[in-house]
């Protein structure tokens, strides 16, 4: 097989980095299986439990996960806070939807999302100037102290959020005004599913941008991008509030689909959670966020189920395999098969 | 006589050590110019205030005409001041043309795009394209630049630092560290540069430092010590002295 040496400038370079944003035959199962999920787990089919309520919590974990892969997979900003702008987003649609009672517009959700969305976002643009200087640890320690004081703050403020016992009657009106929350969940579902899929697609354009590309650049090497002009703090702060109000979309999702706020879901092991699911699905990837949640959340149902008290000793022993011998998690692991696959079917 | 570049009594002191001496220097339009001198003489201190990297401790720096002492290291590069690092700086996950394609889209304010996928500027990938051509990395353009040999990558410095178009480009040791058999590409790429940029070259290689330099500068412990033609400066028994005497000549 002879190749042909380019000839030409451009000579369908540009066409081939077109292609790379493009969308591939995998994504497309993936997001179909997805579908396919409401009718497996949705009380279609008898001798099928429902799980929808489940799958719903998994996709606001992965929507998180995916907020921080933003930050860390991209950008390169390790951060242990996001949980903080989790929470955040929680409590502001179960408290807007509370005041609401189940009436249009605060208890709306969409647009309770968007005003989670934009006070996380705002909390995100805020605390992102402190994150642009220092070393990894200077930001573990920042966003970490952050997470702390907005968590101890929602503790606090029992008036406002319900302190310890967490918010009660949230009413949460329909979607759309046209689809109400039912019991078995198939509106959280699908209402979930949608959301993920929008805050997905802006990702995706993001990363796949010249803008997503300088956040690569800054991962790579801070001091080449500045002087080749790419101003490195503006986009920093840009890409963190960005993955701070997805963030908040996220806890708003949980808040409104289980239509309840509690300090569990400003707590610090939200954060922590969220980041060893994105390592364990790979960082880098946007969809490793979305596969670490379900894997997370499915080997804590399956194993909890087996011995409930160890469950966190099977998953670490995977997470410390995974970290030793694969880079780039789950996905890693699938992209080392493809690429063995590939080798194998090159070969003479 | 108008200058790309003017220094006026640049002084530069960390703690008590004086890095920098009341460094005045005037760079003309398209000029060929080295600056050498000993280790430690403070070249790279003096090419990090140029740059942005380093605030002077006094004095001025002006870039054709305007005092540009208190501007980031961004605004500098966007005003058409370029550099490579003496230690390769580059972005080992991307591309050859990824890395240029974000370089020329800084340059020409297009790359805080965030929806538009990366390629969809035709002029600005087919410029990247053509601008690795003409460095003789056009066939590694898509391979993994941590991948790349030092040569190759060495090149991608230059290319990364000329997509900018830049008026002013500071190459700190293009060479260094690059096996002889990859050494000639890269000094035909310097000698191709064109007239439109005023070069300056910190080198420790004395071969290449005559080759490409019609002036020179000599910086020792911070201070000019003298400057010259290059063939001023060969024949300057002081300059044997102080630099030439106590380094190596050549390298390679």
């Amino acid at each position: 097989m002879s190749m042909t040496q380019p000839t030409k400038p451009g000579d369908g370079a540009g066409a081939r980095m077109l292609a790379g944003a493009g969308w591939r035959w995998y994504e497309v199962l993936f997001w179909l299986a997805a579908i396919g999920l409401f009718f497996i787990f949705g009380d279609f089919i008898p001798g099928i439990p429902t799980r929808l309520m489940l799958l719903s919590e998994i996709i606001s974990l992965g929507l998180l996960a995916l907020s921080i892969d933003l930050v860390l997979g991209y950008a390169g900003v390790v951060t242990l806070g996001q949980g903080a702008f989790f929470g955040l987003g929680s409590y502001v649609a179960g408290i807007m939807a509370k005041a609401g009672m189940g009436a249009f517009p605060l208890s709306d959700p969409l647009i309770g999302l968007a005003a989670a969305a934009a006070v996380s976002g705002l909390a995100g643009f805020i605390t992102s100037f402190l994150v642009l200087r220092g070393s990894d640890l200077t930001r573990l320690m920042v966003t970490l102290g952050v997470a702390l004081i907005l968590a101890e703050l929602a503790n606090q403020m029992r008036w406002l959020t319900g302190g310890a016992d967490g918010l009660q009657g949230v009413i949460m009106g329909p979607v759309l005004g046209q689809w109400d929350f039912d019991l078995w969940g198939r509106t959280a579902y699908l209402y979930s599913l949608a959301v993920l899929f929008i805050c997905f697609w802006i990702s995706r354009r993001i990363v796949n941008s010249t803008f997503g590309l300088s956040l690569k650049a800054i991962k790579g090497n801070a001091l080449r991008a500045r002087a080749i002009g790419v101003p490195v703090n503006a986009r920093l702060i840009a890409i963190y509030t960005i993955a701070a109000a997805i963030a908040g979309v996220a806890g708003a999702l949980l808040a409104q689909t289980t239509q309840s706020a509690s300090p569990d879901m400003i707590a610090f092991h939200r954060s922590a959670d969220a980041l060893l699911i994105l390592v364990f699905g790979g960082a880098g990837y946007l969809y490793g966020g979305l596969i670490g949640a379900g894997l997370f959340r499915v080997m804590q149902d399956v194993i909890g189920g087996i011995t409930l008290q160890y469950w966190q000793f099977w998953l670490g022993l995977v997470l410390v395999l995974l970290v030793l011998f694969v880079r780039g998690g789950v996905i890693g692991l699938l992209e080392g098969w493809r690429d063995r696959m590939t080798r194998k079917g090159d070969a003479p | 006589m108008s200058f790309v570049l003017e220094t006026q009594g640049l002084c530069k002191s960390f703690g008590g050590i004086i890095a920098t001496d009341n460094v005045s220097f005037q760079l003309p339009a398209g000029a060929r110019h080295a600056l050498i001198g000993p280790n430690g003489a403070g070249k790279t201190t003096f090419v990090n205030q140029l740059t942005g990297v380093l605030t002077p401790t006094s004095g001025k720096i002006l870039f054709q005409g305007e005092d540009i002492t208190g501007w980031s290291v961004r605004r500098r590069a966007t005003a058409g001041i370029a550099r490579t690092f003496q230690i390769n700086q580059l972005f080992a996950d991307l591309t050859p043309l990824e890395s240029v394609v974000l370089a020329i889209s800084e340059r020409e304010n297009a790359a805080s795009e965030w929806f538009k996928p990366l390629g969809s500027r035709a002029d600005i990938v087919d410029e990247a394209c053509a601008l690795l051509d003409t460095l003789g990395i056009g066939d590694v353009r898509e391979s993994r630049v941590g991948a790349l040999p030092y040569g190759k990558q060495r090149l991608l410095e230059i290319a990364l630092a000329l997509a900018a178009k830049p008026k002013l480009l500071l190459l700190d040791e293009p060479a260094a560290g690059v096996p002889e058999s990859e050494r000639e590409q890269i000094l035909d790429v310097v000698a191709r540069l064109p007239d439109s940029v005023a070069l300056v070259l910190i080198e420790h290689d004395m071969h290449l430092v005559f080759r490409f330099a019609k002036t020179i500068s000599v910086l020792v412990n911070g201070a000019l010590f003298c400057e010259g033609t290059a063939e001023e400066i060969a024949r300057d028994p002081r300059v044997r002295q102080v630099y030439l005497g106590e380094e190596d000549v050549g390298h390679g």
